[in-house]
């Protein structure tokens, strides 16, 4: 059955307030998702006033900041800054996305931030992806091909090429999974829209030679069949690609490949 | 020592899309349908049972209760339709970009409301 609430130990309380000791006038209220896995608490919110005259456009130059100047024991992923690595996932006023590519001026009122949905959280910000990283294993993310290479490219024709984008852009940020309904109630079976879009990826890949074991491995009630057009993976993508769409293209072709 | 991992919350703070409120009324409605269709069993039954019972059916769906549940049977059924030949569109592979995703899904709507006055005018 599915668990609406969040359990017990996940109720989250009231945290600490940080005001802000800048004269400044503008200031942002950002509320930020606590948890340390060191004491035996419930999570909680933090509010903290940032001065948004001294701090850069971005969702991420918020937390940083915050972090270099409030309070160090905040901890979130982040890298490359530019949303390209995808560490810096999170649920940024409600629904996922990178908080690198987030404009913190574009939100109005206060900024809310959670860690990445329904997901076990290792600290603060920081969620535990194990589970999607194991899923992304089942699908084989990689060329499968006899062909001997003959130390030379394996070629593609143009069209077959051009199959690839709107796929291969994808940095595995886990916006998109942690953003589906279905995802959150059926996690362990369901896998979940970044991961099909790989297993999708594979399966379109012309070099590959193994389109319809991977087409038989994915067709399953579960695997593939929870995804109900719900449309929040594609709504959540950080990098403008569209998980619905290609789930879709793999039940279409389920039916339209003869011995799929 | 370290403690139980929490759940990060979901539903508690993830904002409702126009995509994922009308794929929950799809859903709902569903259900709906499978009450209207007991209920509309439930007429043809008393209808069987004679004018005697009957009569009783009749007073009910006058009034204001009665005529709620069958504009809403109507409505539920209007918009499972609808909706779900927008979801025979996604299954032929067409639809799925964002933009025409939230106009099919408004058409759906709007349409299902015009249907249902169509249907209690004739």
């Amino acid at each position: 059955m599915v668990q609406f609430n969040l359990p017990k130990n996940s109720k989250i309380k009231k945290g600490n307030y940080f005001k802000s000791v800048s004269e400044s006038k503008n200031i942002k209220k950002v509320n930020v998702y606590r948890w340390n896995p060191d004491k035996d608490a419930n999570p909680r919110v933090d509010t903290y006033e940032v001065d948004m005259d001294n701090c850069g456009p971005m969702v991420l130059d918020a937390l940083i900041k915050i972090k270099n100047e409030i309070d160090s024991t905040l901890t979130f992923r982040r890298s490359c800054r530019e949303g390209i690595c995808g560490s810096c996932a999170m649920n940024i006023d409600g629904s996922n996305t990178l908080a690198c590519t987030k404009s913190a001026r574009e939100i109005k009122g206060e900024i809310n931030i959670n860690p990445l949905p329904h997901m076990p959280v290792i600290k603060d910000l920081v969620p535990n992806l194990k589970q999607l990283y194991k899923q992304y294993q089942s699908v084989e993310p990689w060329m499968q091909s006899n062909k001997s290479s003959n130390g030379s490219e394996g070629l593609q024709t143009i069209e077959d090429r051009s199959k690839l984008d709107g796929l291969y852009e994808c940095i595995l940020c886990a916006c998109c999974s942690t953003s589906c309904p279905s995802y959150w109630w059926n996690g362990d079976k369901y896998l979940g829209p970044a991961v099909l879009l790989q297993a999708y990826r594979w399966i379109i890949d012309s070099r590959d030679e193994e389109r319809q074991k991977r087409l038989k491995k994915v067709a399953d009630e579960l695997k593939l069949f929870r995804c109900h057009t719900i449309m929040n993976c594609t709504n959540a993508c950080p990098k403008g690609l569209n998980p619905a769409k290609a789930i879709g293209s793999i039940k279409k072709m389920l039916v339209t490949e003869k011995s799929a | 020592m370290k403690f139980e991992s929490p759940l990060s919350p979901h539903l508690q703070v993830y904002k409702w899309q126009l995509s994922s409120l009308l794929s929950i009324t799809h859903r709902m409605t569903s259900i709906f349908n499978l009450m209207g269709m007991m209920f509309f069993a439930l007429w043809i039954f008393m209808l069987f049972l004679g004018e005697d019972v009957y009569k009783y059916f009749e007073i009910f769906s006058a009034t204001v209760i009665g005529k709620f549940i069958f504009v809403g049977i109507i409505w539920s059924f209007s918009y499972h339709l609808l909706n779900g030949i927008r979801h025979l569109f996604w299954d032929m592979g067409y639809g799925y970009e964002i933009k025409t995703a939230n106009l099919s899904g408004i058409f759906v709507l709007l349409s299902s409301f015009i249907l249902t006055f169509l249907v209690w005018v004739f």
